[in-house]
């Protein structure tokens, strides 16, 4: 037991134990939790701002700074009102879903580097109180699978919501969303794998480690395709629009929180936007370096920051993408169920497959070191298989649509 | 501290399985199957065994528990099921010899192979040589055995579908 530890985070590799460890710890416990609540609270008036404006609306002004202050009051509200639980519901079920979707957002901000010095080959371990640490809560060895493994957890507080409430729009909207997020689960992981192949480890300071110039960013050593995918199936993965079909509020009033009201709702309220910032910063880390810095003509801008300068470029990072959920949602019309389903099996899984057997195959010839002929003939014959696959997974498809038309499909 | 979360782990398996079975809700027994697959994960970690920890939590308790919940919510089964009835005759008979021989089985594992196990306890490998390990034992000495079970696998979704969509009158697909 006490041989794991120091993979976990260094500071408690240590035969003194002192206050110093356990301050270390409880301060980064803290931080991650005021991160987690402010950051939540920042994103909503930030969604709401930017949607307004980009609908040519003033949006949230009154409370406090540019309204700054109106999540805190529309929290202090929710907290106030009447928690209702539905006669048909199965109440301990009802009481524990919002948890389970609660919990795991958090979660996800223990493994993510906030910060620290990873420039030059460094790994980013800082020192605070004479203890040697790293600026993320914990480092497990399967630092990226932990994160898959909360989000599949994340989907049986959806799930097991809609359930629960005995009645039928959340029921839909819950069997909507498993079924969304299992087949976006499949692509997302596929596109994980190609980066977790090219950095050689899980834990997610090894990941960042690894990306320490622009060029051996993964976005660009992976080839960009894995980014996107993981860019579109993480959307889905959080039902943020166009993916929405969850809580489609035209067809399900509101999707699995339907019948939830008071502190339960504000629970799910705070665990999707939560998601969003936490996703994003995962993101950052797989793909765009985390805390690494990005270095314009030869210079880092934000190195006047000291000690701070990773965590700020990480927050410069997850400030594009939580701009970016917000245009994806003021822009796109939600996707049709079908389109939806389409768009995740017969697209975005094939791809990543593709691309990570192609990726699987040049590691391959850098291991074995197959010099220049040997790359070519590796390179080429790849290919080939995937054209290959491309045209039978066409001629199934053309196949499948036929026996649907014969059938009297719509679609 | 081992033995604190050995037993925690393992009143939550515990716990866990008794759920299984006492429950009559479908749902509810299927919450249960979660709870022991979490305190296996827990068990997992515990021993060192981190990656595995992580794909027992992402393949069973988030895909194929997941999967059991979907279908029980999809079919509506998820009311108390009349215990009277027994579909097929032999099969609660079946049921005793079968628990009971398990039972036995890994019972006379464990008592066979303590001292390989006590052994075991000992290899832990730092950092990602866990994962190393596994994928060279997979990949080169199992080979045959995991090329077969993804056949298996195949067949098996093959014959789902096939299943599925016998039919082909055009009244069937309204």
């Amino acid at each position: 037991m006490i041989a794991a530890v120091p993979m976990v985070d260094p500071v408690l590799d240590t035969d003194d134990w002192w206050w110093q460890p356990l301050a270390v710890v409880g301060l980064k416990v803290l931080v991650i939790f005021i991160i987690g609540l402010v950051g939540t609270m920042f994103m909503v008036w930030f969604e709401r701002k930017i949607v307004a404006g980009m609908q040519n609306r003033v949006g949230p002004n009154k409370a406090g700074p540019f309204g700054l202050l109106q999540t805190l009051a529309d929290g202090t509200k929710l907290f106030f009102k009447e928690d209702l639980i539905p006669d048909r519901a199965d109440r301990m079920v009802f009481r524990i879903a919002p948890f389970l979707a609660f919990v795991p957002a958090f979660l996800v901000w223990a493994v993510i580097p906030l910060g620290g010095d990873f420039t030059g080959g460094r790994d980013g371990t800082v020192t605070w109180f004479g203890e040697t640490t790293r600026v993320q809560l914990a480092d497990p060895p399967v630092g990226v699978l932990l994160v898959l493994a909360l989000s599949s957890i994340a989907v049986y507080g959806v799930m097991l919501a809609g359930w629960s409430s005995g009645s039928k729009y959340p029921l839909l909207g819950s069997v909507r969303a498993s079924a969304q997020m299992i087949s976006y689960e499949a692509a997302l992981g596929l596109s994980l794998a190609a980066v977790l192949m090219t950095a050689g480890t899980l834990s997610t300071s090894g990941i960042v480690a690894n990306q320490s110039s622009i060029t051996n960013w993964h976005l660009l050593s992976t080839g960009v395709v894995p980014f996107v995918i993981f860019l579109i199936a993480m959307t889905a993965e959080l039902n943020r629009p166009p993916f929405d079909l969850v809580e489609a509020e035209q067809e399900l009033v509101g999707g699995f929180h339907t019948e939830y009201s008071s502190i339960r709702f504000a629970l799910f309220f705070l665990a999707e936007f939560m998601n969003v910032i936490s996703m994003s910063a995962l993101l950052v880390t797989l793909f765009l370096g985390g805390p690494q810095p990005l270095y314009l003509g030869g210079v880092d801008v934000l190195a006047f920051l000291g000690p701070f300068g990773g965590t700020a470029w990480l927050l410069a990072k997850v400030f594009i993408f939580l701009y970016v959920y917000v245009w994806f949602r003021a822009t796109l019309p939600r996707l049709r169920y079908d389109q939806l389903m389409n768009l995740g099996w017969k697209v975005l899984i094939p791809i990543a497959l593709g691309w990570f057997l192609l990726l699987a195959v040049l590691q391959v010839g850098r291991d074995r070191n197959v010099g220049q002929t040997g790359y070519v003939v590796l390179v080429v014959a790849s290919l080939a298989v995937l054209v290959l696959c491309y045209l039978l997974f066409q001629a199934a498809l053309a196949v499948a649509r036929r026996n649907r038309e014969s059938e009297g499909a719509a679609y | 501290m081992e033995l604190l979360v050995f037993v925690l782990a393992s009143v939550m398996v515990l716990a866990g399985a008794v759920g299984v079975i006492a429950y009559r809700n479908p749902v509810h027994a299927a919450l249960g199957l979660v709870l022991t697959l979490f305190g296996v994960a827990v068990h997992f970690v515990s021993m060192e065994a981190h990656f595995l920890a992580a794909v027992q939590v992402i393949v069973y308790a988030g895909a194929i528990v997941v999967l059991f919940l979907f279908v029980i919510m999809l079919l509506g089964v998820d009311r108390a099921e009349d215990l009277d009835v027994e579909p097929f005759k032999i099969q609660r008979p079946l049921a005793v010899i079968v628990g009971a021989s398990v039972t036995g089985l890994v019972i006379a594992a464990v008592v066979r192979g303590r001292s390989t196990l006590g052994e075991m306890s000992d290899a832990a490998a730092p950092g990602d040589d866990n994962i190393r390990a596994l994928a060279r034992n997979l990949y080169s000495d199992h080979v045959l055995a995991f090329e077969l079970t993804s056949v298996l696998l195949i067949v098996a979704v093959v014959g789902t579908v096939v299943l599925t969509r016998r039919s082909r009158r055009p009244e069937v697909s309204q």
